[in-house]
């Protein structure tokens, strides 16, 4: 599969993902992107254009937002890295994910772990966003179902969930509570 | 049909930047060393954000990178009474919140933030954005505007390369390829200055059709100077001198001289984006609105 006579040189990278450590032996040339997916099997980073400029694969590398297919794994040793999976589960969302449930802030949702990485570490800095500075925060990632309307939405909702919460914790919503609410 | 995992594989080795051999220095010196051992088959790897799409599309195909990420030193921003000094490895985000920086020189806040998005200004390097030198991007026009240098270090030594004989055409510089930029010095303005830089693009974070900085120097309400330099109107980012055009007076700067040197100046290209008229006619009223703003403040 490699060149055909030299075996290409393998590194072995340690990673740490949403406080775990993982290793994985791979060529210098694994996009980060694909360490995630292929070698570490966290499948919910999402793989788009590949060149930077859709979004869909952004993760938090030392909780500022990145393009993981941008990066080499090789170059991500040192840093810890955040991914979808790392900000909240089905059972327990994090305020992002539970703003893009309650505002139908999703369709197919491809590019949604990359919205939702970008605008928790959005609201990390900027905890209380005009609709307009929502706007500006989610336009280095493309959807192509939304129109966006809702997704400007599931920002300013999050905030709003983060604000109400205690920022100290993560947020746990009762699943089962929440499933008799009627969507706003 | 055979299991993903396995389906997945030939993809990731074939459809994906070719083989290199990744080398990590943790000085200045090894850098150097290692640039002058792989000479032309080498490319330095600092923040990526150009490099690896141009690896990813395979483009180019370095049999070698150069990944200075771990070289110490060299992040640093140091603010001069003469310039801005900005390590190799400073990330835009970290300049662009650079209090001192700004109060220092605005320009580069001003300019900054119209590079890209956040995602990629927490990665991408401002000097690896100037070595790229691509003729759309905001930092060379910032870079020729105040007459900075860039500092090189190579087998054969240091050396300072000026702005005007760094940009050597798109996507070409003075530097040679056992040389690694290692800092850059961004000019500071004399007193009275005022700078600004607008461009427009098609999409928030897109490349620009046409972008322009600008630095007015004014005494009392006499402008002194007017000078500007462009973004993807030129094939490198020189300096057009506006002050005759201009007239003397900030009340009443004289704005169709000045959009008519801009569109003299400019040599915009058409692609499937725009048409070089249109980008001349853009640049040119780019100018004119920021003229006007800058003498309005």
């Amino acid at each position: 599969m490699t060149g055909p006579d030299v075996p290409e040189p393998l590194h072995e990278v340690t990673v740490s993902v949403n406080g775990v450590r993982h290793t994985a032996t791979v060529p210098a040339r694994r996009l980060l992107s694909d360490f995630l997916r292929h070698d570490l099997a966290l499948t919910g980073t999402h793989v788009g254009c590949e060149h930077g400029v859709c979004g869909a694969c952004t993760i938090l590398v030392d909780g500022a937002p990145m393009r993981s297919c941008l990066m080499f794994a090789v170059q991500a040793r040192a840093h810890e890295l955040t991914t979808v999976e790392g900000l909240g589960t089905i059972d327990a969302m994090g305020p992002v994910q539970q703003a893009f449930s309650e505002c139908h802030g999703l369709q197919c949702g491809f590019c949604t772990p990359g919205f939702i990485t970008t605008i928790t570490a959005y609201l990390e800095e900027n905890p209380d966003p005009t609709a307009e500075e929502a706007r500006d925060a989610i336009s280095g990632n493309l959807c192509r179902c939304t129109g966006y309307q809702n997704i400007v939405k599931s920002v300013l909702r999050a905030a709003e969930i983060r604000a109400s919460a205690d920022l100290g914790a993560p947020p746990l919503i009762d699943a089962d509570a929440r499933a008799g609410e009627a969507p706003p | 049909m055979p299991p993903c995992g396995d389906r997945g594989r030939p993809r990731i080795e074939q459809v994906k930047p070719a083989p290199f051999v990744h080398h990590a220095p943790t000085t200045v010196a090894e850098a150097v060393e290692v640039l002058r051992a792989v000479g032309s088959h080498g490319k330095i790897l600092a923040g990526g954000q150009s490099l690896i799409p141009i690896l990813s599309m395979r483009l180019a195909s370095p049999e070698h990178l150069i990944d200075i990420n771990g070289v110490a030193g060299l992040d640093r921003i140091e603010v001069r009474d003469d310039c801005v000094r900005v390590g190799a490895l400073v990330r835009h985000t970290q300049l662009l919140q650079d209090e001192s920086a700004y109060a220092a020189l605005p320009l580069l806040r001003q300019a900054l933030v119209h590079v890209a998005h956040p995602a990629i200004r927490n990665r991408g390097t401002t000097v690896g954005s100037l070595a790229h030198a691509d003729a759309a991007g905001e930092l060379p026009s910032v870079l020729a505007l105040t007459e900075g240098v860039v500092e090189a270090v190579g087998p054969r030594g240091s050396r300072d390369i000026p702005a005007s004989a760094f940009f050597v055409g798109p996507l070409e510089t003075a530097l040679a390829a056992d040389e690694l930029a290692v800092a850059v010095r961004f000019g500071r303005f004399p007193e009275g200055t005022r700078t600004g830089f607008a461009e427009s693009a098609r999409r928030s974070g897109d490349y620009a059709l046409a972008g322009v900085a600008l630095a007015i120097t004014l005494q009392d309400k006499v402008i002194r100077s007017a000078r500007a330099s462009f973004v993807s109107v030129t094939d490198v980012p020189d300096v057009l001198d506006l002050s005759g055009a201009i007239g003397s007076y900030a009340a009443v700067p004289d704005l169709d001289a000045v959009a008519d040197a801009v569109r003299a100046h400019v040599s915009p290209d058409t692609d499937i984006h725009a048409t070089g008229d249109y980008r001349r006619m853009l640049v040119a009223e780019l100018t004119r609105r920021l003229v006007t703003e800058l003498l309005s403040r």
